[in-house]
């Protein structure tokens, strides 16, 4: 598996590219140089506990929050110059979908396309399709017309994930789409992410836990405290977490991946605790 | 009522109210969606100050007003994305100065008087000019524009400023223009209601329209025709039963809201009957924001 993303086809860059990307907010450092590559076509997975900089390297890698030095390419062009917005497709992470105004689910996935369509036009066959589309892969066609404010939470993450393919994006940056998420709901989004893979699509996911993703993640990277602590191979569960019947998979380096990062021995290995509601 | 189109002052007054019916529960529902529900109201503050610099300069206090207004909603924008903690702060600081500014111009100018204030405070429509009315008309067919051209992104932005970002959207300048739009909106809704209510005519139709809808768009039209009928409405009864016609307006509207509210509620008294809601089970996630985790060799 690790051949995959060393293995990068010479002519088409990666999808995205950070160089000792650093972040401060109020002089606080929360990425504190992390060199990241992304090639195209891979499913990675993000992980790390609260407050390790998972989010903000999301947000910085789109532009969102402003890096405090280092670089970041995003198919090649530095993020300054990038323009080929509509090849992204951003899940942020959010509790719920909607602003204070009601809006319809079709609504809120229709937005989705403001990047592709041109000003001052009536939505083409081509737009609808786009959004009929992504509808249906989320499994909510049948709500097109309902408020969002009447779905539940993990239906409104679905929501937030067809506003995101409705862009007929290749390249898609989701933060924590599995947070508040019923286990229902959680196999739906699995399975929506395991058809972009198949698509071809690069999926860049920053997630709690691996849960029901973990047939899908191709490649993890753990975080912590702004630094990458381990690139490689989904951790397995180890010691406790390992025992049958275990409920909740918390992402643990695994001392026999060979690229675990250099920092980690078997002696010395990275225990995760990750407190909060689960 | 054919009686009130008799009235040169009553034709011109009725103009205005329904250009400010019409175009104030616009931008209201991009200002509500994105919940800076105060933006206008604090603008309506900040014009108080271009309205004051226009009498004392003899110049046309709506023109002054729509001048400063427009800059306080650039100042007001700014200060919003530099401080992220004591936004409100400097808002209410740039709020007072405003309205104080005002005041004390108005006090300066020979010729005005307490009246000149309250008719600017509180509205003044039945004085409504001919020079007034083509002003309001120009900035309302202003107003309308920015929404046919920008209205698409303007929802992202103000469903999520983050989102909008990720889409390469010019988020700096989709917020300016927001904020100079509503400027503008104030400036025209100012001689119909006055600065103190201005934002009553694009926050309460809103409120009212969304009790009883379910997309942006549907909300957006059903406020402006509750702008309408308030505005229109108002006017013609403040002018039989001889009442202020800004206040009136404001509390038609707010009539209209409490009916919304209490149809509102049971219409979706009725829907739930039909269709329980699903009880959320077996939630398997965890949740952002919690306590901070460590990492422990």
């Amino acid at each position: 598996m690790s051949d995959q993303f060393t293995d990068v086809p010479g002519d088409v860059p990666p999808a995205f590219q950070v160089v000792d990307a650093r972040v401060a907010y109020d002089g606080v450092p929360v990425l504190d140089g992390v060199d990241l590559t992304i090639p195209t076509g891979q499913t990675v997975a993000v992980l790390g506990p609260n407050g390790s900089g998972k989010s903000t390297l999301m947000r910085a890698m789109l532009g969102v929050a402003p890096l405090t030095s280092g670089e970041i390419r995003v198919h090649g062009a530095p993020l300054r110059r990038f323009r080929s917005w509509h090849r992204i497709g951003y899940v942020p992470q959010r509790l719920t979908a909607g602003g204070a105004v009601p809006a319809t689910v079709r609504e809120i996935v229709a937005s989705g396309r403001v990047a592709a369509r041109r000003r001052l036009s009536l939505p083409t066959r081509a737009d609808r399709a786009a959004v009929d589309e992504a509808l249906e892969t989320v499994g909510l066609a049948d709500r097109a017309r309902h408020s969002v404010r009447e779905l539940s939470g993990g239906q409104q993450q679905r929501v937030l994930i067809a506003r995101a393919l409705a862009g007929r994006p290749d390249t898609f940056v989701m933060d924590e789409p599995m947070a508040g998420v019923d286990a229902e709901n959680q196999r739906a989004l699995a399975h929506t992410i395991a058809r972009l893979r198949e698509r071809g699509s690069t999926v860049l996911l920053v997630l709690h836990e691996l849960g029901p993703l973990e047939d899908v993640i191709e490649r993890s990277v753990v975080l912590d405290a702004g630094h990458v602590v381990h690139d490689g191979a989904a951790p397995e569960p180890t010691g406790e977490c390992a025992r049958p019947g275990h409920e909740h998979q918390h992402p643990h380096p695994d001392p026999n991946a060979p690229d675990s990062a250099d920092t980690t021995t078997a002696a010395e290995m990275i225990r995760l605790e990750v407190p909060g509601r689960d | 009522m054919t009686e009130l189109l008799n009235y040169e002052f009553m034709r011109r007054a009725l103009i205005a109210a329904v250009l400010v019916g019409l175009v104030t529960p616009v931008i209201g529902t991009y200002l509500v969606q994105r919940r800076l529900a105060l933006l206008g109201d604090g603008i309506g503050h900040v014009a108080l100050t271009g309205v004051a610099l226009g009498l004392l300069t003899s110049t046309s206090p709506v023109l002054t007003a729509a001048v400063v207004a427009t800059l306080g909603a650039v100042l007001i924008e700014l200060v919003r994305v530099r401080t992220r903690t004591s936004g409100d702060v400097a808002l209410a600081l740039l709020f007072y100065g405003g309205i104080a500014g005002g005041v004390l111009l108005i006090g300066l100018t020979p010729g005005a008087s307490n009246a000149t204030l309250v008719s600017y405070l509180f509205g003044s429509v039945s004085t409504v000019e001919e020079a007034d009315l083509w002003v309001v008309g120009v900035l309302a067919a202003g107003v309308a524009a920015v929404v046919a051209v920008f209205g698409r992104e303007l929802f992202v932005l103000c469903q999520d400023e983050e989102v909008a970002r990720a889409h390469g959207l010019p988020v700096r300048f989709l917020s300016v223009l927001l904020a100079v739009t509503a400027a503008l909106t104030v400036v025209i809704a100012m001689r119909v209601v006055g600065v103190l209510m201005v934002s009553a005519l694009m926050i309460v139709p809103v409120a009212a329209a969304q009790q009883l809808t379910r997309s942006f768009r549907v909300t957006m039209l059903l406020a402006v025709l509750i702008g309408l009928l308030s505005s229109v409405g108002g006017l013609t009864t403040s002018f039989y039963a001889d009442l202020s016609p800004g206040a009136t307006i404001v509390v038609l509207a707010l009539a209209v809201f409490c009916v919304a509210v209490a149809v509102g509620g049971l219409l979706r008294r009725a829907s739930a009957g039909r269709s329980p809601a699903a009880p959320v089970t077996g939630v398997a996630g965890t949740m952002p924001q919690t306590d901070r985790g460590r990492v422990t060799p």
